[in-house]
């Protein structure tokens, strides 16, 4: 995974609460076997509208995406994590995100930062009215700072941890190896069984 | 103070606990399919990993798998590869694998509660939203994303902070006509799709008790719709009937053991929840959804919802969008809406007693004219019940295709889809924007309601049904 400690970029002001993961990634894309090539794939039915925000030539090259509420609802697929990181978003600021997605975001080095809704407005004024207007997420400092707003924001402190020294989550069990092989040999037997070995 | 059932499952699964980390929560079951499952495999290949546990691994094929001309070449060749990337993956890391065309395929969700391989208090994982469906065995099931699935083949174990705890109580009992489709319809309009964020549900109460085990699948199934981390019944008499004599259930002693102990499964007295809900029984009747998310719904009886009427600016904008997209009229009643297609199946309602339900209705009545109707049942086994029970002839005599198991129409990865605009009711989880084929519009109802809506043209239930509507047998 890729560290995350600090990343400054503008911004993309998408208005919309509830944004699922099939309108993330529709479900056609999810046919690919790899982590990348799914860009294009991005708020695809949304992109078809000329006016849709993220097509304005202001917000090309854009890195931080501002969403409404309960961003990332539906489906597991991690697909939606890589579209947006395929795309170029390195954070995702919302008031609300759903469980999977947050979960999938923190495992790729996206990271989303939940600011009350409040922040989340005065972002997408500040943004609507300059587009220019740089967004800084600092993930040390715990703190999203902009031309008039500065917030603090919450992420426990082993997501932050790993984030910031960009460490894979299976490599850090694997250190625990003893613990699982004393907990498989006390399973009772009559758990199930997909095979015999 | 006492435990509830989550807690209860969750503490038995705790490998390592540590002050500052998350849970690592040992995994008893990891179920796998074709679409999120390739790149996990892949990691495991980069860092020479080999799967931890194979014997509580296992794969179907469903997401992609046509429901048509099984025995031919998949046309689509990019479905096609990915099925072939699953086969090679299985036979390369030794995971038992059912594929097309086997006996035991079928949608995920279905084939692992049918194999008695979902079990009360085990934990099950699968890359898929949809495992809370195994949590109506009281097992705590969760979806999970491919960097996870990676990490349970390589240490059958998951990282996790424990969510909190919410009950939703169902008090009395569900009227004639009302099912487990309405009640979670219901619940979910009345929480909101973020209403079970960050926490385990526990259904209980007089009319969750009732529910047979197909039923309560059906709830825990749309528990991820409600926002919720997973979904738990406690399981009792009901669950060890349904379990008794499947081919993964324990046998002999070790399913007196197993017994004992699921019977410890129950949320104790003193138990407290961080949140609750209580829903009364008598006031459900037939549900559907009119808009672009599962908690845009309301009673088939009602009316489409002004977005005017919402307080909330968000909730109001939302609701605006969602009837340009499904092509409604404020003020429209529910039933006045025309369907062009009826998708009878999915890991919520693709099961035998959904088949049985809805043929029940289509017996001796005709799809209506311009009506598609779509039956697909949600494994090869289920498919080869209904066929031993005639259930198959009931559907093609009505008009409606019967075709082999899969996710199918579900989500339109395969050639099931809705064409641009058309319109359906649909058995299944996600009325999304585009979720059954790109311009798509879809009402989630019950099989009840979709048969009914088949033989009628427009939304409707199994009371709008009239005995005029059984044609006169010809000679008659």
């Amino acid at each position: 995974m890729e560290a995350f400690t600090k990343h400054t970029g503008r911004a993309v002001p998408l208005r919309r609460s509830n944004v699922d993961t099939d309108q993330i990634i529709p479900a056609h894309w999810l046919k690919k076997v790899t982590r990348d090539g799914f860009e294009d794939g991005l708020f695809e039915a949304w992109r078809k509208d000329p006016e849709f925000v993220l097509n304005r030539p202001e917000r090309a090259g854009a890195t931080v995406l501002v969403a409404g509420p309960d961003f990332g609802t539906g489906s597991s697929r991690e697909h939606a994590v890589w579209a947006l990181q395929n795309y170029g978003f390195k954070t995702v600021i919302s008031s609300r995100f759903a469980d999977i997605f947050r979960g999938n975001s923190l495992k790729n080095g996206l990271l989303t930062v939940v600011l009350d809704q409040k922040t989340v407005d005065a972002l997408w004024e500040l943004v609507e009215k300059d587009p220019q207007a740089e967004i800084t997420v600092d993930l040390e400092a715990r703190e999203v700072r902009a031309e008039g707003v500065t917030a603090s924001f919450e992420l426990d402190e082993n997501s932050r941890w790993r984030l910031l020294n960009g460490l894979d989550d299976i490599s850090i069990t694997l250190r625990n190896e003893d613990e699982i092989a004393a907990y498989e040999a006390g399973r009772p037997s009559f758990k199930p069984q997909t095979l015999q070995v | 103070m006492g435990r509830t059932l989550a807690e209860k499952v969750w503490d038995d699964h705790v490998v390592r606990r540590a002050e500052g980390e998350p849970d690592l929560l040992f995994i008893d079951l990891h179920l796998l399919h074709e679409v999120t499952s390739p790149q996990a495999f892949d990691g495991l290949r980069k860092s020479g990993r080999p799967v931890r546990r194979l014997d509580l691994t296992i794969a179907t094929e469903d997401h992609n798998t046509p429901t048509l001309d099984i025995d031919k070449p998949i046309a689509d060749p990019v479905s096609r590869a990915q099925l072939e990337t699953l086969r090679k993956n299985c036979a390369e890391f030794g995971v038992r694998l059912h594929p097309l065309g086997d006996v035991e395929q079928g949608v995920v969700h279905v084939v692992g509660p049918q194999l008695g391989l979902t079990q009360p208090g085990t934990t099950v994982v699968c890359g898929d939203s949809h495992t809370s469906t195994h949590g109506a065995f009281g097992a705590l099931a969760f979806g999970i994303g491919t960097s996870q699935v990676e990490h349970v083949l390589a240490t059958q174990t998951l990282p996790m902070a424990r969510p909190k705890t919410m009950a939703i109580t169902v008090n009395g009992e569900l009227p004639d006509g009302v099912t487990a489709k309405d009640l979670i319809l219901a619940i979910i309009a009345k929480i909101g799709t973020g209403g079970g964020q960050g926490y385990i549900l526990e259904y209980r109460g007089e009319a969750v008790e009732k529910l047979s085990m197909e039923a309560r699948m059906t709830i825990c199934n749309m528990s991820i719709e409600a926002g919720a981390r997973a979904g738990m019944i406690a399981p009792d008499e009901t669950t060890f009937a349904y379990l008794k004599g499947r081919p993964h259930a324990p046998e002999g002693a070790d399913w007196d053991a197993a017994v004992a102990y699921w019977k410890t499964l129950r949320t104790d007295d003193d138990a407290e929840f961080d949140a609750e809900v209580v829903i009364e029984a008598a006031e459900l009747a037939p549900f559907v959804t009119w808009g672009t998310n599962p908690g845009q719904g309301a009673p088939l009886s009602a009316a489409v919802p002004d977005p005017a009427s919402y307080e909330d600016a968000s909730e109001r904008f939302a609701a605006e969008k969602a009837l340009e997209y499904m092509g409604l009229e404020a003020g429209q009643p529910l039933r006045s809406i025309k369907v062009d297609t009826v998708f009878v199946g999915s890991c919520t309602n693709g099961r035998i007693e959904d088949l049985r339900a809805a043929a029940e209705i289509v017996r001796d009545r005709k799809v209506a004219d311009g009506v598609r109707m779509l039956v697909v049942p949600g494994s090869a086994r289920v498919g080869l019940q209904a066929v031993s029970e005639g259930l198959d002839v009931v559907f093609k005599e009505a008009g409606a295709e019967w075709r082999h198991a899969g996710c199918s129409m579900c989500l339109g990865m395969n050639p099931d889809q809705l064409a641009p605009g058309e319109r359906s009711a649909s058995t299944s989880n996600r009325n999304f924007e585009g979720r059954q084929g790109k311009g798509g519009r879809t009402h989630l109802v019950s099989p009840q309601v979709a048969a009914a809506t088949a033989v009628l043209g427009h939304l409707a239930s199994p009371a709008d049904l009239s005995a005029a509507d059984v044609p006169t047998p010809a000679g008659v």
